[in-house]
């Protein structure tokens, strides 16, 4: 275990649960979320070193979600990656708009994913 | 061999596999946001094997199915009234009452004009312990209270427990959970063993019938700064649901705050109430600026 | 002592809004105050033919709280004239409002039936992808056969990838052949390889 803290955000049961067996390999504590609402509520209920948020999700999207996110005090500088199945540049423009750190294109490639996590959570590779 | 048999045993024989048992959770869990684990499963199990057999499902995947796929929902509405267990007594899930009066209420009153009253409501309030558990801590918990009207409101479909919350009468069980200084203080022992309210109390609640999903009947109800509507949004189907969430919003000042039952989740119902914490509890709030 | 019997509730049935006709229930969607035109959005529940003027503006709508109820207004009603107008709303760049057509087309199955193999069919791959998420949640006998079909058929690894998913929840025996030959389909993608497992399990029950 190296310590840091992921919380993925995603309403896809199996991308929930290949990011999970992903990070926990790599040594991260994940917990999920399969909504924006969700997501918010996990946030603040503990502290995380790093949030993963799918954009296309019921009650809320990882848009809003990720909006809210950075106007929280307690949870602006949390790194957020955003992944969805959009590659245009519209979508990505979107998400660094809305505050996102990083964005991964779907379907989630373990090597960037496990990248990806260390890097924006200072994990040193092994 | 038996443990290997016992788990590949269909759920007729009243066993779940590991699998189905996972497969229920999480879609039980999506859509009423209550979550199981392991140590529910023998309730998760019974309760299943009830619900198969009252629908005449032929195993558990049968039921599955049916639960997944009816249209009308109303075989989803009997297994969330199964798998939810519903007890009304005084200072339950009272963590949320010291979020009120620690947090919330501190909050509402900063810059708040004295002849403002502060507006909490009990929706629903049952036979009325939710309400008067809101009194109670109030008047013992909150030292701000005497600088304020507070106005708590209680509210039913159901005018015979409106009725009975109004005699302010209660047993044993009832008050179980509320320390014996307060149970002294607040209510005098009856002859035939219940308890009664102080008549103060009793008389400062306004109770009065509303049908949450019916405007005209919510439309007498605005500028509320707290409701507590704890274990009744997870009965609704979900249209019903959203007519009641949207009365609720439109009851609320902007800055109001939600507190729901213990294991329910606004995020199954809508973003139209945000979580914050009030300490370490998770409450709901009508954006400040929301109209 | 602080409590104090509440004098706000208003007691009786409060005054009748005034009786307005559809046109100006429409009307009165664009103007005003976010609670004037929730009342609006909620008088017009009850008429039908309004499901073109209630999605209409729901793409202009910038207040939460009456998207909310516009769109509660039509999964009410449960027409073919609210699935028509919200169908496009699956097209749109706005995220908040392609995710608010598709719980509203989840609330009606039946009437959105006749509507699924073409949007399984649509040339844009986004639309096939919120189809499935639309089926995902859908309760309707047909939605296994329906994810089925992509998942044995389509050409898009995301779009295979979300039907996937939503057979490990909603998916039956009938499905578990296509899911198998899945990975084949695309060699590569370790997600892919990885759902089709997932959904078979849960399927089966192993």
């Amino acid at each position: 275990m190296n310590g840091k803290r992921i919380l993925v955000v995603d309403d896809g049961m199996t991308v929930r649960m290949f990011c999970r067996a992903v990070l926990e390999g790599d040594g991260f504590g994940v917990e999920e979320a399969d909504n924006g609402v969700e997501g918010i509520e996990r946030a603040l209920a503990s502290k995380f070193d790093l949030l993963l948020v799918d954009i296309n999700m019921p009650k809320m999207d990882g848009y809003e979600m990720i909006r809210q996110v950075r106007g929280d005090p307690g949870l602006q500088s949390v790194p957020v990656v955003a992944i969805s199945t959009e590659a245009a540049d519209g979508d990505i423009t979107r998400a660094y708009e809305a505050g996102a750190n990083f964005y991964m294109v779907k379907p989630v490639k373990p090597g960037e994913l496990a990248e990806a996590a260390r890097l924006l959570t200072g994990v040193r590779a092994p | 061999m038996d443990a290997i048999l016992a788990a590949r045993a269909d759920g007729a024989a009243g066993t779940l596999t590991r699998q189905e048992y996972a497969r229920f959770c999480e879609f039980f869990h999506r859509h009423t946001g209550i979550h199981f684990n392991e140590q529910k499963r023998y309730f998760v199990e019974r309760r299943l094997v009830d619900r198969i057999a009252a629908t005449g499902s032929d195993g558990f995947r049968d039921y599955f199915g049916l639960v997944r796929f009816q249209a009308s929902g109303e075989e989803r509405q009997h297994l969330v009234n199964a798998m939810t267990v519903n007890e009304t007594y005084f200072f339950r899930e009272d963590y949320q009452f010291a979020a009120l009066t620690g947090g919330v209420l501190p909050l509402l009153a900063r810059g708040r004009a004295a002849d403002d009253p502060i507006r909490i409501w009990s929706l629903p309030c049952a036979t009325g312990e939710e309400p008067y558990s809101i009194a109670i801590a109030i008047l013992e918990q909150w030292e701000q209270a005497d600088s304020f009207g507070i106005e708590i409101l209680g509210s039913d479909i159901d005018s015979k427990v409106l009725a009975e919350a109004r005699q302010g009468v209660y047993g044993e069980r009832s008050l179980m959970r509320l320390p014996h200084s307060l149970r002294a203080r607040y209510f005098s022992r009856l002859a035939d063993g219940q308890f009664r309210l102080d008549p103060g109390i009793r008389g400062s609640i306004d109770f009065a019938p509303v049908n949450v999903v019916d405007p005209r009947s919510m439309a007498g109800y605005r500028g509320m700064d707290v409701i507590f509507c704890r274990n009744m949004l997870i009965y609704f189907d979900d249209l019903s649901r959203r007519q009641a969430v949207e009365a609720m919003y439109e009851c609320m000042s902007p800055g109001g705050f939600i507190f729901l039952g213990h294991s329910e989740s606004m995020s199954r119902m809508t973003s139209l109430f945000l979580p914050c914490k009030v300490g370490d509890v998770v409450a709901y709030r009508k954006p400040p600026c929301g109209e | 002592m602080p409590l104090v019997r509440a004098a706000s509730r208003q007691s009786g049935e409060p005054a009748p809004t005034a009786i307005r006709d559809r046109d100006a229930l429409a009307e009165a969607l664009h103007g005003g105050s976010p609670a004037e035109r929730r009342e609006a959005a909620r008088g017009l529940a009850a008429s039908p033919q309004s499901a073109g003027a209630l999605c209409a503006r729901l793409g202009a709508e910038p207040d939460a709280s009456v998207r909310s109820v516009i769109l509660t207004s039509l999964m009410g009603q449960r027409s073919q004239a609210a699935v028509a107008a919200l169908l496009p709303c699956l097209r749109s760049e706005d995220a908040a409002l392609r995710n608010a057509a598709i719980e509203a087309l989840q609330a009606m199955p039946e009437v959105l039936e006749p509507h699924v193999d073409g949007l399984l069919a649509d040339p844009d791959s986004d639309v096939r992808i919120f189809a499935v998420n639309v089926l995902a949640a859908l309760p309707h006998a047909r939605v296994p056969r329906w994810l089925e079909g992509v998942v044995r058929a389509d050409g898009h690894v995301n779009v295979c990838a979300a039907a996937a998913d939503a057979l490990a929840g909603a998916g039956d025996e009938g499905a578990v052949p296509a899911l198998a030959a899945l990975p084949a389909r695309f060699p590569g993608e370790p997600f892919i390889a990885f759902a089709a497992s997932v959904a078979i399990r849960r399927i089966r029950g192993l």
